[in-house]
């Protein structure tokens, strides 16, 4: 079922005139409108544009001009990021039919490699969910096991790599939207330093914690992709000055030999419950796979980490909240008539959002209302520092830390309709997007139902040479 | 309910044994190229909606990044009213309105720029400022009225041209007790503005606008009453009107044993101008005010902030203080600023010039903008021609009038005018001929009453200018009148 | 409907998700409320979490990094895309957005 078509593959097969891009993307294109329909990992897919994109590096290979690293390669973007001329949902009906007149700064990363965007990709409504579940546009299908979820929010970018629909693609990752669903899907899955790449076109979520990320079959592709759309950008306030070290080139060259790598107790299945054994067995394995590369591996206990996932969910819909109320009928999007312009504003936002970005916004309008604001929102900024400060301290003696991605394999379709159960689920990621640190999700074996399990590698600020290099580490063992 | 005719009767707007409290809030559109957090134009009236960007419109995934010019503005502002300049954050206050994109504004809530300065006003009264915040303006939306018809109900357009223009917010202490003094904080303010190329300050364009903050409290009382907030009283006229009717309104509530509700009112020029309730909504707002996580905090240096210090130009208040230090009265020096004649006033007094009659010739004989035809060493040459009795106060005033419209020098001017001064013995000559030429004049003016002698006074001074061709110094021929009137 | 005890819920009350629901401008109806309150109060009731570490003398953190002092220059950046802008929005009139009438606007 899978067809891996790596990005290399790919690249040489365009740039030597062997295959044309247009060929290429005509093959995938099809061969998502066909079982597509199935996954439900694309909103839309943009024929249109991309054919003339692949026709384009066609016509440069044909004329001797030089290509990018991406030449001829489809790739799948989240719908959340915005992309010129192709229609950008959320996955809310608010956004159908709105087509955004720029790029996002990462979509102009990709057309400068002659990457071919072939459709945005499905994922829960404005990024909020674990599941993929709280789509407008119907759920995405785990292509390992249709009857399962392919984790979330960006479900859909995780299903299409993991379908084989294209080899590499984007999400965003703001409580582990893109370690999650890679971990649930058994792909690559990488989050990235907050501010490492821009968030300019990112349709906001929350904004101090919302990353874009990288889906791939393997870590060098993601590292690659990585390469390509990281760097600083005068369009975001947010991202930081300077420039960003590339990791492709030396990922084959290093290894983990010496690389101090903290085990944390709290994940580790000791600590906080709700672990599956098959995923604590599967933990176990890849601290004995980076043993035996020479890492020397140490448990380590984070006390606050107890207490990320109430402060994240105090901060970020409170920012979410605020991001979302530009949703408001007025300017784009969808409007629903009123007598007068509050009325309006209500109609068309309680038409245009889930129940689930309902939720969110109203939780964060209170957290931030006064009288609450110093108990809930005013208290998570400060764990937020005492997490900032406790990691600091430990990334002086660690070069990375490791857990599961998820406590559980992927689950069935509505397994988790509690809210709270639901949100349990990101309690290994969340602690890396509240320090803004960077992360990457490995497949290293299987768990119950032979369904894949992801081991996470996070690393300190601009940590991201150390985490690919572990998660390299740990693909080669899993592949033995 | 009396109307004054004139608002310098400070003592009728309220009745007695009360007075108001009065707090000003100021906004001031900022003089730069393009918008407060997107590159659109900056600019007033063009074609609705081309001033815009996507940032500036809110549209979904764009971000605001702080215009670095507007920072350096906001900071000149802070330093020209004595404030200290600190770290700051921005926020982001929530509410919903058609006129604003992001259905929130960035604004400065609990670490503003600016705080604890201080506007020394011309009359004297020092009036506090509380901060000096920076923010981003709204759009504008108008309203197309219903014409009655079932399907032709009104609706509003929406320009936001104006959306996300680079304000400052001046929010001054409760330090003023008339609306004169009100009126002369906004004019005070507005000549900073503008000195400081901050601001354009032009009220009929909307580039400053104020919103008064009235209560009132009896005499010597040290409480603080209930206030309300008139917004957007666009003219320096309606703030003076505003302010008085609201007080009065005030103190009208409490002489009937009510009180003023908390509210925020609107001035409306009909009817004779009142003030109205607004949506009462809007005293209820949460505005949910956090730190927006978009933008990083703001720590202007201390070699940036010194920078812009040293690059202030000179301030009316600091003017006007060192010309009253060098004797002027404060009228003359407010007077002087006013015209714009302080470089000229000091440059001549640098020329040794004698300051007092430098002041007199400014407030009496200069009008604004006259400073840029004269050439202060000139300016000095004519003074000390004056007090050297070259010249007669009259002379004087002659001859300057022609350097500012000639440019000449006054040894020139005055020597084709024939102007000398005359010699005292040769005055009184002149006055005892003049005297004995009109007997019945000069009998009515030893005898008659003070009015009678001033009229008289006036015709034999005349009389003297005539004969002397203007060369007779007018004090002296006063001297001479009265004492040979006395003896 | 059965009573959830205050500890449950945080002290959340159903009118409290109706104002929270005002403000944020969305319509709830009666029978939202009675699913909302409960699984909104269950999540608040995660903030207890927070109460067993120290805080104390601990700054209030909005950015994970500590960025300071991002500008851009005062330059003007004219962009082409007002038609396209205008012809995605709703109601568009005069090249204005077209909006029913504001509560209290003047007349």
């Amino acid at each position: 079922m899978k067809n891996n078509r790596s990005i290399v593959d790919i690249v040489s097969a365009v740039k030597s005139g062997k295959e044309s891009a247009t060929s290429i993307t005509e093959t995938c294109i099809e061969r998502i409108e066909i079982e597509d329909k199935e996954i439900n990992s694309f909103n839309t897919i943009a024929k249109d544009q991309a054919m003339k994109a692949a026709a384009v590096v066609d016509q440069k290979i044909a004329k001797g001009e030089p290509v990018g690293p991406l030449a001829g390669v489809p790739v799948g973007v989240k719908d959340v990021l915005c992309t010129k001329g192709i229609e950008t949902t959320c996955s809310s009906k608010i956004l159908e039919g709105w087509v955004p007149p720029y790029d996002a700064t990462v979509v102009e990363h990709l057309k400068a490699a002659d990457a071919v965007i072939v459709g945005k990709t499905n994922c829960d409504e404005f990024a909020m969910g674990s599941s993929n579940e709280n789509s407008a546009f119907g759920p995405v299908k785990n292509p390992l096991d249709t009857t399962r979820v392919p984790g979330g929010s960006s479900g859909g970018s995780a299903a299409a790599v993991a379908a084989g629909f294209v080899p590499v693609s984007l999400g965003t990752d703001t409580g582990g939207s893109v370690r999650q669903p890679a971990s649930l899907c058994g792909v690559v899955g990488m989050k990235p330093t907050y501010g490492g790449i821009s968030r300019y076109g990112l349709i906001a979520y929350a904004s101090s914690f919302d990353t874009v990320g990288v889906f791939g079959n393997s870590v060098s592709e993601t590292a690659l992709m990585y390469d390509v759309i990281s760097g600083s950008d005068p369009r975001d306030a947010t991202s930081l000055p300077g420039e960003r070290e590339q990791i492709l080139p030396t990922l084959d060259s290093e290894n983990v030999e010496g690389l101090r790598v903290g085990v944390i107790k709290e994940l580790n299945g000791s600590g906080l419950e709700g672990f599956e054994s098959e995923v604590i067995q599967q933990l176990n394995g890849s601290i004995k796979a980076l043993t035996k590369a020479g890492a020397k591996v140490e448990e380590v206990s984070i006390p606050v980490i107890e207490a990320c996932l109430s402060a994240y969910y105090m901060l970020v819909p409170a920012e979410a909240s605020s991001n979302l109320a530009r949703f408001d009928g007025v300017r784009f999007g969808l409007r629903e008539p009123g007598g007068n312009t509050a009325e309006m504003m209500r109609a068309s936002r309680t038409a245009g959002f889930g129940d689930e970005v309902k939720r969110r916004i109203m939780l964060g309008t209170y957290a931030l209302s006064a009288g609450y604001y110093d108990a809930y929102y005013a208290k998570a900024q400060k764990l937020r520092a005492l997490l900032i400060q406790e990691l600091n301290k430990i990334y002086e003696t660690f070069d990375v830390l490791i857990s599961p991605t998820s406590p559980c394999v992927a689950f069935p379709f509505g397994a988790k309709s509690d809210p709270l159960s639901m949100f349990l689920v990101d309690i290994a990621t969340i602690p890396a997007n509240l320090a803004g640190h960077p992360g990457i999700s490995v497949p290293f074996g299987t768990g119950a139902n032979d369904m894949p399990v992801g081991i996470q590698i996070l690393g300190g600020k601009f940590g991201e040479k150390k985490i690919f290099q572990a998660a390299k580490a740990l693909e080669v063992a899993a592949n033995e | 309910m009396n109307k004054t005719k004139t608002d310098t009767e400070v003592k009728s707007v309220l009745p007695d044994g009360w007075e108001m409290v009065i707090g000003l809030e100021v906004h001031a559109e900022l003089a730069t190229k393009s918008k407060m957090f997107s590159p659109a134009r900056n600019e007033f009236g063009g074609a609705p909606n081309t001033n815009v960007h996507p940032v500036c419109l809110g549209l979904p995934g764009t971000l605001p990044v702080v215009n670095e010019k507007a920072v350096e503005l906001s900071i000149r502002v802070g330093l020209a009213l004595d404030c200290t300049v600190q770290r700051c954050v921005w926020s982001r206050k929530n509410y919903f309105y058609p006129d604003m994109p992001k259905d929130y504004q960035i604004s400065q809530f609990d670490l503003p720029l600016n705080i604890d300065g201080k506007l020394g006003l011309p009359s004297g009264l020092v009036v506090g400022i509380e901060r000096a915040h920076m923010e981003e303006d709204t759009g504008k939306s108008t309203h197309v009225g219903d014409s009655g018809r079932i399907h032709d109900a009104g609706y509003s357009l929406v320009d936001y041209n104006r959306s996300g223009v680079p304000l400052i917010e001046i929010v001054s202490r409760p330090d003023m007790h008339t609306a004169l003094q009100a009126k002369e904080y906004v004019e005070e303010l507005r000549s900073i503005l503008v000195a400081i190329e901050a601001s354009d300050g032009k009220m009929e364009e909307g580039s400053m606008r104020v919103d008064a903050n009235v209560s009132v409290r009896p005499v010597g009382a040290d409480e603080l009453r209930t206030r309300c907030e008139i917004k957007n009283v666009n003219s320096l006229r309606s703030i003076v009107r505003a302010i008085n009717f609201e007080a009065r309104r005030h103190v009208e509530l409490y002489e009937s044993g009510q009180a003023p509700r908390q509210e925020t009112r609107h001035w409306d020029e009909q009817g004779g101008g009142r003030t109205l309730p607004g949506r009462a909504k809007e005293d209820s707002d949460d505005y949910r005010y956090f730190p927006d996580p978009d933008l990083v905090p703001i720590e202007p240096s201390l070699e940036w902030i010194e920078e812009i210090r040293k690059a202030l130009p000179i301030l009316p208040q600091q003017v006007r203080s060192t010309l009253v230090d060098k004797g002027a009265s404060a009228s003359a020096a407010g007077l002087i600023v006013e015209r714009e004649l302080g470089p000229l006033v000091f440059a001549a007094i640098e020329h040794g010039a004698d300051a007092k009659r430098v002041f007199t010739h400014a407030e009496n004989n200069l009008s604004q903008g006259e400073a840029s035809s004269l050439d202060p060493k000139n300016f000095a040459d004519l003074i000390k021609m004056e007090t050297g009795g070259e010249l007669s106060a009259t002379q004087a005033k002659t001859v300057l009038a022609e350097m500012v419209a000639s440019g000449e020098a006054p040894e020139k001017i005055a020597s084709v005018h024939g102007f000398e001064a005359m010699d005292s013995s040769d005055l009184e000559a002149t006055v005892d001929k003049i005297i004995a030429d009109s007997p019945d004049e000069w009998q009515r003016f030893c005898e008659g009453d003070p009015q009678q002698r001033g009229k008289l006074q006036g015709f034999f001074v005349g009389q003297v200018m005539k004969a002397t061709k203007g060369q007779a110094d007018g004090k002296a021929v006063n001297q001479l009148l009265q004492s040979k009137s006395a003896g | 409907m059965s009573e959830k005890s205050n500890s449950q819920n945080a002290g959340l009350t159903r009118e409290d998700v109706a104002k929270v629901a005002d403000l944020a401008m969305l319509n709830v109806s009666e029978e939202e409320l009675d699913i909302y309150t409960p699984q909104l109060g269950s999540i608040l009731k995660l903030a207890e979490q927070m109460e067993s570490f120290d805080l104390d003398g601990l700054e209030p953190t909005a950015h994970p990094h500590g960025l300071v002092n991002i500008y851009r220059k005062d330059e003007i950046e004219q962009v082409d895309v007002l038609k396209e802008i205008l012809s995605s929005a709703p109601q568009v009139e005069d090249d204005q957005f077209k909006v029913p009438p504001a509560l209290g606007e003047e007349l």
